[in-house]
């Protein structure tokens, strides 16, 4: 009763808050509004990469890959096409690159999925750029589209609202219950009869949708789009930087690092230009050394009752 | 056009099983996989820029100095910053995760300071770079040095590794850790002396590197990268596969740029990556899946 309760309010609570921050845009200028929407925008990408690397402890390094192919679909697209159409054919192609990498990496151990990772936007990038120079015969693409700021920040908002409904729904389910023993054992999830290649195929491919359509959203934002600014690696540093601080056991976790980092990044961004990268090197270092858990772990911490630490303390970490 | 092809690819493939033959060695032996590597080539290419172009140092001497010097400073990231690391990790799942994530903020601040330093515009010297005649075509001098050096050097370290104690207490690390403690081998000690020759490799690589490319402070990654797929072809830690796999890659390079097309050479070592992934994950030379 109590669970079914719960859950309810977290249903409720949540669409609330939602339709406030839809609000947004009747209130703030165009800066607030254009920072709105980056918000909103490292929102889903953390949210997303979390909703797959959290649980299965794969590190994805190729977060713009999927995002730049949803920006590319929408250049070269994007003015023949109705919008919605664009959308479907940007998130079949976002799918059968999750497919490619997922088919050829999951069934390994993690670090080939993040070598492979580590070189795939670099490597798009070069086929994109070999594509536009030798037969379309132009490196840049123009977009002009009729989409306002407004109807970004709003497409952006129900995106979000889907992804954290779904991120909720998931670690409730029985594929959540599933990735939390592929999480904590893979093999024991094996002996359990988890098929567990194609639980990590399924949400690699699920969380991978939200990046490209986010691409997909954000892409009218620039009227002029090659392929540096559409697969720039900084995107998915700063996502998995984000992701850390905020700790990935619970979905909203992604959550408190984006809202600090992102608002520091804009900072350093603007006033630091020249030592962003050995800045962000350092706060990834103290992290890692600092925060292992992101801050939602040490949140956690804080909040566990006495009781349960001393089992951890006797059992060795095992919660009963 | 096929000797062309042929040499430059020997030079780079060269060049490219030296820096794997480093990665693999503190892959293997200290179980650390370390993404900044590529950020240490480049490190000593800038070095050796700047010796040459201000005091006038031959690139071969400074090698005296930076591979001296890269040692030092790969032990000491060992010791300080990735110590920490092995002994909070429980499973050496979590050893990889935190030595990735770790050595990724490294490649930042690494990156960041050589950017604060030289900016990001494309850096040369010229050093021996008068034509030599060879089978009929044409090569520049220091290619063929750059060849030869990797050559010496490389079979020096697989002697090393292979004939010496050391080096073989540092391959049954490579092996079975725990058991390499049981017949009492330092493994502390070991792993640290892998990265630490790893550096050394690392750096000598850079040297070599930036006597025939143009090189910037953004360009490590792609040294990683390959290094990185050397690696998995050759199999982790196997040092025979990398130096094998290394000729391979730069070959293949050469081939597509000259025959296909040069904007391609990337997708080129990517096709073969993904290739080997599909089926073959323990490497062309491994012998177990892990």
């Amino acid at each position: 009763m109590n669970i079914t309760r719960d859950f309810y309010i977290t249903l409720l609570s949540g669409a609330f808050v939602f339709l406030l921050l839809s609000a947004v845009p009747l209130v703030v200028d165009g800066y607030g509004l254009s920072l709105s929407i980056g918000l909103a925008n490292y929102t889903i990408l953390a949210t997303a990469w979390a909703l797959f690397s959290g649980p299965t402890r794969y590190i994805s390094l190729a977060t713009v890959a999927f995002y730049g192919i949803g920006v590319y679909t929408v250049a070269v697209l994007g003015e023949h096409l109705p919008w919605v159409l664009v959308m479907v054919i940007g998130v079949a192609n976002g799918v059968i690159l999750a497919l490619i990498v997922g088919l050829s990496t999951l069934r390994l151990a993690g670090i080939y999925f993040v070598i492979f990772t580590f070189g795939l936007t670099e490597f798009i990038r070069q086929i994109v750029i070999w594509y536009e120079v030798n037969i379309s015969g132009s490196l840049g693409r123009y977009v002009f589209l009729e989409i306002t700021q407004e109807q970004i920040y709003w497409q952006l908002l129900a995106l979000m609202a889907a992804l954290f409904a779904t991120a909720f729904l998931i670690t409730r389910s029985r594929l959540g219950f599933a990735l939390r023993i592929i999480g904590g054992d893979e093999t024991v999830a094996k002996h359990m009869g988890i098929d567990t290649t194609r639980v990590k195929l399924g949400l690699f491919v699920l969380s991978t949708m939200f990046m490209t359509i986010a691409g997909i959203i954000m892409a009218p934002r620039w009227t002029y789009i090659d392929p540096s600014i559409a697969f720039n690696p900084q995107i998915s540093f700063q996502v998995l930087v984000m992701a850390l601080l905020g700790g990935m056991k619970r979905f909203w976790g992604p959550l408190l690092g984006v809202i600090p980092l992102f608002m520091l990044f804009e900072y350093l961004n603007a006033n630091f230009p020249n030592h962003f990268l050995l800045l962000l090197g350092i706060i990834f270092m103290m992290i890692v050394y600092v925060l292992p858990n992101g801050v939602s772990g040490l949140l956690e911490r804080i909040n566990i009752p006495d009781r349960v630490k001393f089992w951890k303390k006797q059992t060795g970490g095992v919660t009963p | 056009m096929f000797t062309d092809a042929l040499l430059s690819g020997l030079t780079m493939g060269g060049m490219y099983a030296l820096i794997a033959m480093g990665l693999t060695l503190q892959y293997g032996v200290s179980r650390i996989m370390n993404l900044a590597y590529g950020e240490f080539v480049i490190g000593a290419s800038f070095i050796a820029y700047v010796l040459f172009v201000s005091i006038g140092i031959n690139p071969l001497l400074s090698l005296l100095i930076i591979a001296p010097l890269s040692f030092a400073i790969s032990w000491l990231v060992y010791r300080v910053l990735l110590t920490p690391l092995v002994n909070r990790a429980k499973t050496p799942e979590a050893l990889e995760i935190d030595s990735i994530l770790s050595t990724f903020g490294l490649l930042f601040i690494l990156q960041g300071i050589m950017l604060i330093f030289f900016g990001g515009n494309y850096t040369s010297y010229t050093y021996l770079n008068v034509p030599v005649d060879l089978l009929g075509t044409i090569i520049a001098a220091n290619k063929l040095i750059v060849l030869g050096f990797a050559t010496v050097i490389g079979v020096s370290f697989y002697l090393f590794l292979v004939k010496t104690r050391t080096g073989t207490a540092m391959r049954a690390v490579a092996v079975d850790p725990v058991a390499a403690g049981l017949v009492a081998i330092d493994v502390r000690w070991a792993a640290t002396l892998a990265f630490a020759l790893g550096g050394v490799l690392a750096t000598t690589g850079g040297v070599l590197v930036s006597m025939f490319l143009t090189f910037n402070a953004n360009i490590g990654v792609v040294f990683t990268m390959k290094a990185l797929i050397v690696v998995i072809m050759g199999g982790a830690g196997n040092v025979m596969g990398a130096m094998i796999a290394g000729l391979v890659l730069g070959l293949a390079e050469a081939f597509v740029a000259t025959y296909i097309d040069p904007g391609l050479t990337i997708a080129s070592t990517y096709a073969i990556f993904l290739t080997i992934l599909l089926f073959k994950p323990q490497g062309i030379f491994g012998r177990a899946a892990s």
